[in-house]
């Protein structure tokens, strides 16, 4: 076995503590987020599963038959649709969360 | 186990991804800082997609250059990154849901279609149990949140075949069961070191029928809940795939998200005083509540007049805006900012109380106001708002209504317990409504009869834009 990072076989238990890990971390870092952001939070968690293109990428290239083809086609497109628009979209939505309006109101400003 | 530079440099680049999507996930724990916080997260996402193509052309897995392998990847990233960007683009901010709800459903698609592909390629071979369990799980999992939320997304583009209302299919939560049942037998099967395609292939068909059986019974109120489940199911999906390709950064990220989903649906379901299990199950007030002790709408309704509404509000010290979906699909987010900047031109000071659900996933009215040029400062949640009710002089209810029932508070309501924004503490109620109809939990609301409370009936849109011209005549 070489050291290849995609096949190299990580031990069961390595992973899994990887992953408990992952979750408590999560959990540590959203509980914080303010209900403000939670739409924001939930689209820009959402392309962070569009990680799930390096998988796609990995199957991918070892494709070597038809149905392979076409499975591999649709979890990468699928993949980056999943990428590109969440990351874009969470980005439209965050630049629009301004502190005070961009209106030219010369209004005294509150806070 | 030796390790190339080469591999150092992959695995290295996944780990800082990993890290980009912790920081750029705590960075959202304020509006100042969470742009910012999404840029470093996609940062650590082309990285991480960066390396892993340098890596698969320099040092191919199959040990010589694929070339369809890389032909399909290139037409992918195209299509479905083309697809994305336009789609991201043009979207407007209330069907921000249906194309969150989209992407999420194609990130569990391709988890789903990932195991598929690896279970294929044993042809014969038994997996040994590790992998076997992530793969089933990654199939089952993956596809009830790929049908789930293209059911979802449609429910609330209110698409013809998907109605945003519950849909009670003739001995469903029947089916349902049955389809949990082949999912679970045919995985127990394949456990025990069968390999089997056809196997496989029931479980990936009950998986997506499931999806769809789970998510039609489910109302469009209900839908932040929903959401925010299949979100959590997604990440948990893409973890499984991480098991499957031995992927520390799949396993990683998906947990984050399985994590994040998690904690937004309890938030959600706690909203409304509903467990997940209710929500699910479907139907409103179905488990604990009873409807007997429903108190009818004891006193009569004082209507107030636009001249009246808008002295009032010009003539406060401070007026909390309460709005509600209604204002969204009345499409009068922008009237109310008017009003708002109007009032303040005069000396008032004004606040929005949003409650967790308003809108159709979790925070949605935030985004609406944000996008209305509200200054987010403005927006407060409702625990930091309720105890303001006390001292504000005008609460001004724009399209909610469940959300600011009193009875809430007493037992024997079917919206009981569930947390609400305490308008009627306010020293004066003004409740701009097309009509004295219910909200979705079908009940009479008492705030409307209370003796502090002005009913302005009028739309949203048309009624802000009297107001406006009212205040402006002062």
């Amino acid at each position: 076995m070489n050291g290849d990072p995609a096949t190299t076989s990580m031990p069961i238990d390595l992973a899994f503590t990887i992953f408990v890990l992952a979750i408590l971390c999560g959990i540590a870092v959203i509980s914080k987020v303010p209900a403000t952001l939670h739409t924001p939070l939930m689209s820009g968690a959402n392309s962070i599963h569009g990680i799930v293109l390096v998988g796609a990428m990995i199957v991918a290239v070892a494709a070597d038959n038809p149905v392979s083809y076409l499975l591999c086609f649709l979890a990468v497109a699928f993949a980056s649709l999943n990428v590109v628009g969440g990351y874009v979209v969470t980005d439209r939505m965050l630049q629009m969360f301004r502190r005070k309006p961009t209106a030219p109101k010369a209004d005294k400003a509150e806070d | 186990m030796e390790l190339t530079p080469l591999d150092a440099v992959v695995r290295l680049s996944w780990l800082a991804a990993a890290v980009a999507f912790v920081i750029g996930l705590s960075r959202m724990n304020s509006p100042a800082t969470a742009r910012n916080g999404n840029l470093v997260s996609a940062g650590g996402m082309v990285l991480a997609i960066g390396a892993t193509a340098v890596w698969l052309l320099i040092k191919p897995p199959t040990g010589s250059f694929n070339p369809i392998g890389w032909a399909i990847i290139v037409a992918g990233v195209a299509v479905g990154g083309g697809y994305g960007l336009y789609s991201a683009r043009t979207v407007k901010m209330t069907a921000m849901p249906q194309l969150v709800s989209l992407f999420n459903a194609v990130g569990g698609g391709a988890a789903a279609l990932i195991a598929i592909d690896e279970y294929l390629r044993h042809a014969g071979s038994v997996p040994g149990l590790q992998e076997n369990v992530a793969t089933v799980l990654d199939i089952a999992i993956g596809s009830v949140t790929f049908t789930g939320s293209l059911i979802a997304s449609g429910k609330l583009m209110g698409l013809k075949i998907t109605p945003a209302k519950p849909v009670m299919i003739p001995g469903g939560r029947i089916v349902t069961a049955l389809l949990a049942l082949i999912v679970v037998a045919g995985s127990l099967f394949l456990f025990l070191g069968n390999y089997n395609v056809a196997v496989m292939l029931a479980i990936l068909a009950a998986a997506l029928v499931f999806g769809v059986t789970m998510t039609l019974p489910i109302g469009g109120a209900d839908m932040p809940v929903v959401i925010s489940l299949l979100n959590s199911f997604t990440g948990t999906a893409v973890a499984m795939a991480g098991f499957v390709l031995n992927n520390p950064v799949l396993i990683i990220a998906g947990a984050l998200v399985g994590a994040s989903g998690a904690i937004l649906t309890k938030l959600m379901a706690d909203a409304m005083n509903r467990s997940i299990l209710n929500i699910m199950l479907g139907g409103f007030g179905s488990g604990d509540a009873v409807a007997g002790a429903v108190a009818g709408p004891g006193g009569s309704v004082r209507e107030v007049s636009m001249d009246d509404a808008a002295i009032q509000l010009a003539y406060a010290s401070s007026v909390i805006v309460v709005p509600g979906y209604g204002l969204a699909v009345a499409q009068a987010q922008h009237g109310v900012r008017e009003l708002a900047e109007l009032l303040e031109s005069r000396g008032v000071t004004v606040s929005y109380a949003i409650h967790p659900v308003a809108g159709r996933m979790p925070g949605h009215m935030n985004v609406l106001l944000a996008e209305a040029n509200v200054p987010y400062p403005q927006l407060k949640e409702m625990d930091d708002i309720n105890p303001e009710f006390d001292r504000c002089d005008v609460a001004l209810v724009i399209g909610a209504n469940d959300v600011t029932n009193p009875a809430a508070r007493r037992p024997g309501s079917p919206v009981s317990g569930m947390p609400i924004l305490d308008v009627d503490h306010a020293k004066n109620i003004i409740v701009m409504k097309r009509s004295m109809g219910r909200g979705y939990a079908g009940i009479d609301n008492e705030l409307y009869t209370n003796p502090k409370t002005g009913m302005l009936f009028a739309d949203a849109k048309q009624g802000l834009a009297d107001l406006i011209s009212a205040v402006k005549a002062l």
